[in-house]
């Protein structure tokens, strides 16, 4: 019996202390015409070696492509040593640290990665994880609704230039609470948003406004114009940021005019770049941080350093008072289990590469960008679509069809960038391409190679398009 | 000694990034970072050994019997992990196309197709990330449901006082107010107190089946036709799926809603605190609003199913699909069990529960519903040795640390006082509990003999117990370097 370790001698001493003659007495309280029959749908057993052969198979049918597509999952260098540690069983099969004394590892890795966290954001503090991005964006929603004290309304500004899905998430996750998203459109030619564009919003009642960065398309927002319109109008400002950019561009906590009431408020975002594999969208984790002032608005878990009994350090859950398991129906959100293996994961990823080494990562992949994009540009039906200067991915039209070339372009084995016309109508025959520091010159060429080659066969081929100006 | 006291300006672990800088002239000056991020300077041995030891310092399935009741803390198959992080998996990124993703869909399509034969619905959605999500998705899509016809008169969910917080704290998420159902005496939900609270303002019941107090709720029937009648959907938490899987399945016990935490009954691991997975189950009149994405057939091409085939969906919950990888293990797990290994799961899961039951009532414990079949799990109470010996349940607790046993869950559900939830699970041998029982009787005696031990405990960990009241109110939540 697969994972059950009892012997036909041991069950009939387990029950004879027990005093059931057999098995099936013990479900003598389950109604007889509730009983199951089968199960005949499910496939019969496997051994280890055969789903093995199953699992080796289908993977191998996923292929590997090269993968110029960022969109909000970026493939980066991950240090072998890192999920070698996270997946130790201590770590790998501990439950969440609720006995303290018998999780001290847990724990102390958790405050170290809240402390990692908040000097990469320069905010305060840190919780231990929620799902991922997109819900984490939901939750720092809710949270502002709850913090802003100054706003009555629960109305967020929400830009256009957010992911997409991330605002279809929060969109499913807050709605049935009465908050009101008013999506913000974003200039067509810088590609964010204009900080002059909120002033039709002074003096109204908004509890936040959420600020990418960088958004979607790649685009650095003004974020310091930003920050000071949102407190000036006494709205919190939620940033969503990729955390390996912020080792190279200025952190959330900074945000804002000196002098001023400086630095976002709430920030979150996806924890995916810091240690975690592409794996097909799952497990990530999102992040968040806060101001001070506001961390008992925070949801998710958060570690404490205290004191034992001899005064000796150690870690512990705290302000629990905030959770579904204390408060109940009153807590600051239902999570109990958040994406603990992730933050281990990270926390091992960012202690290895150190900040000088994430920094260095974040210039690599902006430089590996901004050189696809040469290539690719180099190209008189290919352009970029926006004036603002961006960080790691970039927006770019083509004047062919793309439905022509991502065709042929996958049988290459070449997956070129995130195709932009199911979210932004506007946006049609555009393509979002990432190249992080994973990729060579090699790749970038054969990218530039095969796209420059399949043009050259449209156009010749008496296709409808037109260079550009 | 925490990571940033082991740090020294200029050390770096220089195979793991890139090896020269760029110059990012390209980006305005005030949109950049003034200084690197002040993480950690360490070597990569430094590094190794420093979250190698950490590690060691955690109790763990791998290391310790680990009883913790709720949470189903079975053995979590080497080969799960090792499968679902195949490079193929690992690097297919979450937007690519349908056709380089194949072989993932496959895995996830079956998947479905299994959950939905061991729970008796008629779909299933796969992308609520854990427990808590899936019910969030329950609650989202019943009262999606009674907004479609229009029956908007429905502000309220049923609790009963066992359940889980996570589900209370669901229903004020989706908007809904929460009344609580009382328990009666034989640990069943309160019938007469059900009836009187169901009306045109209830938009239905958020239930645990086997409960939250390790026993079957029998007139499971009655709630259902009781709930239905007033208009009302049924919502089951399938936390504890472990104890019935392949015996009775909610789809028809009646339930229209279920998820299930496949970080319990399917194996994966709970990772210090996750990630999980909590698909979610529905019935025929909830299909539509499913959260997508789903992973859909046509011809012998998996397809996405997303809002465009689903128009009336409570939509997305997170960015892509939910926890993939997590998704993965509890497939392959459910694959080496097959058909005839799920029933065994919950046959020897109450079998474990109800000997270790039978040892401890034996050996003088009081067991919370003495009348009553044990599930996969079971309560003993010690307000009696609170009362007469001063040693509490977290007393118990910490003292079974020493031993090399992590406790049981404590103080949950709050109903029995001075509670243990004690939860064995299938995959411990009889040798395991009969250590956990000696080691339980021994702290009894302890209790007796020399209570300062218990309430002193643990002695053999790492730290002994915290001061949690300092934690919270002079909070120290990050490292700060001490002034020079
Ligand atoms: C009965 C019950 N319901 C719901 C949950 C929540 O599940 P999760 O922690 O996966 O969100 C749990 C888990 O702790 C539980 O025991």
């Amino acid at each position: 019996m697969p994972f059950i370790p009892h012997t036909e001698h041991y069950v009939r001493e387990m029950l004879a202390a027990i005093g059931a003659k057999d098995v099936d007495a013990l479900f003598d309280e389950l109604p007889a015409e509730l009983r199951a029959r089968g199960l005949q749908a499910i496939p019969a057993a496997l051994i280890e070696q055969d789903i093995a052969r199953v699992m080796h198979e289908r993977a191998a049918r996923d292929g590997q492509p090269l993968c110029f597509i960022g969109a909000g999952a970026y493939e980066h260098h991950i240090p072998a040593a890192v999920w070698e540690i996270a997946t130790r069983g201590e770590f790998y099969t501990a439950y969440t640290p609720y006995q303290a004394e018998a999780s001290q590892g847990t724990l102390q890795l958790l405050y170290e990665y809240q402390t990692m966290m908040a000097r990469l954001m320069a905010m305060d503090v840190s919780n231990a994880s929620l799902y991922d991005g997109a819900s984490g964006l939901a939750e720092a929603v809710l949270m502002a609704v709850r913090a802003n004290r100054n706003a009555k309304s629960k109305r967020i500004l929400m830009p256009s230039t957010v992911h997409p899905l991330y605002r279809k998430v929060v969109r499913s996750i807050v709605s049935n609470q009465g908050i009101e998203l008013v999506e913000l459109p974003y200039c067509t030619a810088c590609g964010n948003l204009v900080p002059a564009s909120l002033e039709r919003y002074n003096g109204e009642d908004i509890a936040a406004l959420v600020i990418p960065q960088p958004n979607f398309f790649g685009v650095l927002e003004e974020v310091d114009a930003l920050t000071d319109w949102a407190h000036a109008n006494k709205a919190l400002v939620i940033g969503v940021v990729n955390p390996v950019a912020m080792a190279l561009l200025k952190p959330p906590g900074q945000w804002g005019s000196p002098g001023g009431a400086q630095g976002a408020d709430i920030v979150c975002g996806e924890g995916q770049p810091l240690g975690a594999p592409l794996s097909s969208g799952g497990p990530y984790f999102g992040f968040m941080c806060c101001r001070k002032d506001y961390v008992r608005q925070m949801p998710g878990r958060i570690v404490g350093r205290t004191v034992d009994r001899d005064g000796r350090t150690g870690y512990t859950l705290t302000l629990q008072a905030r959770e579904q398991h204390i408060r109940r129906s009153k807590a600051t959100s239902n999570i109990c289990t958040n994406q603990g293996l992730l933050v281990t994961a990270a926390t091992i990823h960012m202690a290895i590469v150190g900040g000088t080494g994430l920094q260095k990562v974040a210039q690599a992949c902006h430089a590996n960008t901004r050189s696809l994009v040469a290539k690719l540009i180099a190209n008189q039906y290919v352009e970029p679509v926006f004036t603002g200067a961006y960080f790691h991915e970039c927006v770019l039209r083509l004047r062919v069809p793309l439905k022509n070339l991502l065709r042929p372009l996958a049988a290459h084995n070449l997956l070129p960038g995130y195709a932009l016309e199911q979210d932004y109508p506007e946006l049609g025959d555009c393509l979002l391409v990432c190249a992080t520091e994973t990729k060579t010159e090699a790749d970038l060429n054969l990218f530039a190679d095969h796209l420059h080659k399949l043009i050259e066969r449209q156009t010749t081929a008496g296709c409808p398009v037109k260079p550009k100006m | 000694m925490l990571i940033f006291e082991q740090s020294r300006p200029g050390r770096a672990a220089t195979a793991q990034s890139p090896l020269h800088s760029q110059d990012c002239a390209d980006i305005p000056t005030s949109q950049l970072r003034t200084d690197a991020p002040s993480l950690p300077e360490v070597s990569e041995l430094q590094a190794v050994r420093h979250y190698t030891r950490l590690s060691q310092k955690n109790f763990s399935i791998d290391t310790n019997f680990y009883p913790l009741g709720s949470c189903t803390m079975k053995y979590n198959p080497r080969a799960c992990n090792t499968l679902a992080m195949l490079p193929g998996f690992l690097a297919r990124h979450p937007l690519g196309p349908a056709s380089a993703g194949q072989g993932f869909m496959a895995c996830l399509y079956e998947l479905q197709e299994m959950l939905k034969e061991v729970t008796g619905m008629q779909a299933v959605s796969l992308t609520p990330a854990a427990g808590a999500q899936g019910e969030f998705a329950g609650v989202a899509m019943i009262r999606a449901y009674h907004v479609a016809r229009n029956d908007t008169a429905r502000t309220e969910i049923l609790v009963p006082d066992a359940a889980h917080g996570t589900n209370p704290a669901t229903a004020t998420m989706c908007g809904y107010t929460v009344h609580e159902i009382p328990t009666d005496k034989q640990g069943d939900v309160d019938l007469d107190a059900l009836k009187a609270a169901v009306g045109p303002h209830t938009a239905g019941i958020m239930l645990t089946n086997p409960s939250t107090l390790g026993i079957f709720e029998r007139r499971i029937k009655d709630i259902a036709k009781i709930v239905h009648d007033a208009g009302g959907l049924l919502y089951y938490d399938g936390a504890n799926l472990n104890a019935i899987l392949g015996k009775v399945r909610p789809g028809d016990m009646g339930f229209d809603v279920i998820h299930m935490n496949l970080h319990k009954t399917f194996s994966t691991p709970h990772g210090g605190g996750g990630p999980g997975a909590g698909p979610v189950g529905v019935s025929a009149r909830l299909e539509p609003f499913l959260p997508v994405p789903m992973v859909g057939i046509d011809g012998d091409e998996y397809v996405w199913i997303t809002e465009k085939e689903k128009p009336q969906s409570i939509g997305r919950l997170s960015a892509f699909m939910g926890n993939a990888g997590v998704l993965l293990r509890a497939y392959i797990y459910a694959r080496m069990l097959g058909h005839e290994g799920m029933h065994r799961v919950a046959e020897y899961a109450t079998l474990n529960a109800n000997y270790l039951m039978a040892k401890l009532r034996d050996a003088g414990f009081d067991v919370a519903f003495p009348n009553r079949r044990a599930t996969h799990e079971f309560i003993v109470t010690l307000k009696k040795q609170e009362k007469e010996l001063g040693t509490s349940a977290m007393d118990f607790a910490k003292r079974l640390l020493d031993f090399g046993y992590h406790a049981p869950t404590t103080y949950f559900p709050m109903l029995v006082p001075e509670c243990l939830l004690i939860e064995p699970s299938e995959t411990e041998a009889k040798e395991d509990l009969d250590g956990f029982v000696a080691a339980m009787v021994r702290i009894l005696d302890e209790a007796r003999s020399t209570p300062e031990v218990l309430k002193e405990a643990p002695h053999t960990q790492p730290v002994r117990r915290l001061d949690d009241v300092r934690a919270a109110r002079e909070l120290d939540l990050t490292w700060k370097a001490p002034a020079a």
